[in-house]
């Protein structure tokens, strides 16, 4: 009687999610006269809270204005790092979030922003309220970097650029943006995409559907998927698309494949609107990383590009970053410009005048930004060798037969295992391996001394665990 | 080629607030004078960082084990609990109860901005009730969050003083459960603040009628010169065991404006709550910028956790609440000097960082005109921008203003 009482409990509280009625009702068997099946439904606990013991406080007061509200999951990709911090198994490992670590597996700071730092604090910089729109000298530098200093675009003003909340600040600006002078426009969004995109849009208001990116049976780009699903989409809509490094999957398309998407975004008089995470920190040069935002720019098509400078900075936690919008004209821009601080100033007012700085100081000041560019390439380096080191512990530990090349072909910070949720999960319980549940793994967290586990750990779960079903994945 | 797909974007007109420095920067006069946007000036005209945060950034730049880590969604974990324990005060039974969600956030407008977003998605009553006048981004912010403004009387231009008849029939007559904004001291813009009784009268009424407090607190410990008597009417709320929300600004107190540190607290009933309400403001951040800067946050952790830093900021903070006092009085005396016409005492009644001089528009567009004195329309002036150097500058303009023929 009391297991069946204590499971119904179970029961109505994960439906309701807002009392901890199980463990009190640890040991308690008379509870006779608790109607559940009322206290499911209703949102007024006090009647019935007079058992339960950490509740029974809001009998003597009135319930809370928040009583209803329900416990949110925790966030897919920064959880991870939660549930790993959780974690005492000494062989675990963080692979989730994109945040690069040494080969000793310590966060790195630049020796270049460290400097910068310095200077600053030397010359005795004031703490000023930057003007809504960001650091002009952080904004002029940030567009030249990443359209080229003597690109048209820039000399003749056609850019609208505000420094935002990194890259994920960014794109929040640009969907505000769209909300408002694009009503009923369509993001398009690729399949898969980083986890973020989707929630940024919903709260932004902004519908999205998605476009074919990655085929599972290649482990590749499915690009004709790809070029046909942005053709079916209603004119001028826009098209999101990963400027080099592409999250979670690590494909990017081919220089080729570049100059037909821009046909078909043409042709549709699509909006290509592009989020540069990784300029630099894919291939270790920035002017490579750069391509496909001034291929689609030198059509003359009018574009919108989120930066960021969490990773090729690793300046991750000072949030520095800037929308760009590429306008057909210079009045165009300024127009726009002032109404992205439009939508700035009630969200934030003026953006965090510190990482702006960094890298205003370090991309203004040639051995500096040489540094930068030294360590960036140090950093891509190590990914690239963890890469190998990664395929060579696979090839040789799994007999199957199964082709892992795509560790190689993939680039950037992220590789896509192609482990389903069922084996992602494995990875976390079996092996301690913190991953996110698409497969995702983190490579610029993975040391070369750690790869053999790894590769235990990715061929145990991809051979043993979550075996074909039907529907599945 | 087509036309621009941004054909149809109108030039948006400019921030007033920030618009005034904006105007400023393009005037050439030497005599100048910048009283529009509420930065904290020295006496010599410049901007301020405090020795102890000085110290604070030394500190962590020689911190040779600093990381730039993301930081959680919520921010820095001690920062966090500082900043509650700073408004709230060290025994406060809700945090010791562990019923306060405190999130760190972009200032005081970012803290606005989150739990407003937070209200209009989970609080049954979407409409926020403001003082009228207020901040000029307070209704944006709201509205953007997604809830309806609506607004009470507060400031009597025939008494340069608070119409507490007006609030108190206005908030009576609000519906039941409705958010109400509250300056948790000196009131932007007019500088107008109510008494110790008056606030007792507000906290009765606003749990009579089970509205919910929002606090914005930008100044504290900026408005009197002490942290604790700033934080009185937030903490008469608090100690009724009612919930609120409440907006931190680290921007003036402690001079951090460009680094966006600030905390947006929600108290609760229980700690069971505070625990489901911290979780959904966490989805409100997160496709709003992810996580916080860390920067500012560290300065402010750094400086409250270390017993003498934070004396040292006491003092600092003591400093600039004084010379803005000295300011109102020296305008005051030389308004007098002049025997312009009207009564100035409200200069030295408002408290904070402005005062609402009763200027009209008309006069302001003049005293810019002719006396190159830049402030914003509504006749509000940031004491903090004046010096002794500049006072008769400044009372020559108001003097002007008032008595030309119109």
């Amino acid at each position: 009687m009391a297991s069946a009482m204590l499971s119904f409990a179970s029961a109505a509280a994960s439906a309701s999610a807002s009392l901890p009625v199980h463990e009190n009702l640890k040991g308690k068997t008379k509870i006779g006269s608790v109607n559940f099946g009322s206290s499911v439904q209703e949102r007024n606990p006090f009647g019935k809270t007079k058992h339960f013991g950490r509740v029974s406080m809001t009998v003597a007061v009135n319930v809370s204005r928040f009583e209803g509200i329900t416990m949110a999951p925790p966030d897919p990709i920064l959880g991870v790092s939660e549930a790993f911090k959780a974690d005492t198994d000494e062989k675990k490992l963080n692979l989730g979030v994109g945040a690069y670590r040494t080969e000793e597996l310590q966060p790195y700071v630049l020796k270049v922003v460290k400097k910068a730092e310095n200077l600053m604090l030397e010359r005795g910089e004031n703490k000023e309220y930057l003007p809504i729109e960001g650091l002009a000298a952080f904004n002029k530098a940030t567009a030249e970097l990443l359209f080229g200093a003597e690109n048209p675009v820039i000399k003749q003003q056609r850019v609208a650029t505000v420094q935002g909340l990194s890259g994920t600040g960014s794109l929040r600006l640009a969907a505000a943006l769209i909300e408002r002078y694009f009503p009923g426009a369509k993001v398009l969004i690729s399949s898969p995409t980083w986890g973020n995109h989707k929630n940024i849009f919903n709260d932004a208001r902004v519908q999205w559907s998605e476009y074919r990116y990655y085929d599972p049976k290649t482990v590749g780009l499915d690009f004709d998927g790809m070029i046909a699903d942005i053709k079916a989409a209603p004119e001028g809509s826009f098209i999101l698309l990963h400027g080099c490094a592409h999250n979670p999957t690590g494909i990017d398309p081919t220089p080729e494949q570049w100059e037909k998407i821009a046909d078909v975004i043409q042709e549709k008089n699509h909006i290509p609107f592009f989020d540069v995470a990784y300029q630099g920190f894919a291939s270790g040069s920035l002017d490579a990383d750069a391509a496909s935002v001034r291929l689609l720019s030198a059509r003359g098509m009018e574009l919108l590009v989120a930066q960021s400078y969490s990773k090729n900075l690793g300046l991750y936690a000072e949030r520095i970053g800037a929308i760009n919008v590429v306008c057909s004209s210079a009045d165009a821009a300024t127009r726009v410009k002032s109404q992205l601080k439009r939508l700035a100033r009630p969200m934030y007012s003026n953006p965090p005048v510190h990482g702006a700085k960094i890298v205003a100081n370090i991309v203004g000041d040639p051995a500096l930004f040489n540094e930068w560019k030294a360590e960036m390439e140090m950093m891509a380096g190590r990914i690239k060798n963890v890469r190998q080191k990664l395929y060579d512990s696979l090839s040789a530990k799994d007999k199957s037969g199964k082709d892992w090349s795509f560790i190689l072909k993939q680039i950037g910070m992220f590789s896509f295992t192609g482990l389903s949720k069922t084996q992602s999960e494995n990875m976390t319980k079996k092996w301690h391996v913190h991953i996110t549940k698409d497969g995702r793994i983190s490579v610029a967290r993975l040391s070369s001394a750690k790869c053999e586990y790894l590769a235990d750990a990715i061929l145990d779960s991809y051979h043993n665990v979550g075996l074909p079903e039907i529907g599945q994945q | 080629m087509a036309d621009s797909v941004f054909h149809h974007v109108v030039r948006a007109p400019e921030d007033p607030i920030l618009g005034v420095t904006v105007a400023y920067n393009k005037d050439p006069s030497p005599v100048k004078l910048n009283l529009g946007v509420g930065a904290y000036r020295t006496e010599e005209g410049k901007p301020l960082v405090l020795s102890v945060v000085r110290q604070a950034e030394q500190s962590l730049v020689n911190d040779a084990s600093r990381v730039k880590e993301y930081l959680p969604i919520v921010g820095l974990a001690e920062f966090n609990k500082l900043s509650a324990k700073l408004i709230l005060g060290a025994d406060c039974p809700a945090i010791q109860e562990n019923r306060v969600t405190t999130v760190q956030c972009l200032s005081g407008t970012g803290s606005l901005r989150v739990g407003g977003e937070f209200l209009a998605r989970h609080y049954h009553e979407r409409t926020i009730y403001i003082p009228k006048p207020t901040w000029g981004n307070h209704p944006k912010v709201f509205t953007l969050a997604g809830l309806s403004v609506k607004d009470y009387r507060y400031y009597d231009p025939a008494t340069r003083g608070l119409d507490f008849q007006g609030l108190l029939e206005d908030l009576g007559s609000a519906p039941s459960g409705a958010v109400v904004l509250l300056h948790a001291c000196a009131h932007n813009p007019t500088g107008v603040d109510p008494t110790v009784e008056q606030w007792e009268q507000i906290r009765q009424l606003i749990r009579s009628k089970k509205l919910l407090p929002f606090f914005d607190s930008a100044y504290q410990g900026f408005a009197s010169g002490s942290l604790d008597a700033d934080a009185q009417p937030v903490r008469m709320f608090v100690a009724d065991g009612g919930e609120c929300l409440l907006a931190q600004s680290y921007a003036k107190n402690m001079g951090l404006y460009g680094e966006r540190v600030g905390a947006l607290s929600i108290v609760c009933k229980t700690s069971d709550v505070a625990g489901r309400v911290e979780s959904q403001l966490k989805l409100v951040i997160r496709p709003m910028y992810s996580n916080p800067p860390i920067h500012g946050a560290s300065i402010v952790a750094t400086i409250l956790r270390d017993k003498d830093m934070y004396n040292e900021w006491t003092i600092e903070l003591k400093a600039m609440a004084d010379r803005i006092i000295s300011m109102r009085h020296q305008l005051f005396e030389a308004l007098k000097a002049r025997g312009t016409p009207g009564d100035w005492s409200h200069i030295i009644k408002q408290i904070g960082m402005f005062t609402f001089t009763g200027l009209n528009s008309e006069q302001v567009a003049y005293m810019t005109r002719e006396y190159h004195i830049y402030m914003t329309s509504d006749g509000r002036i940031s004491m903090a921008g004046l010096s002794s150097r500049t006072v008769p500058h400044l009372a020559d303009a108001i003097h002007a203003a008032v008595t030309r023929a119109s």
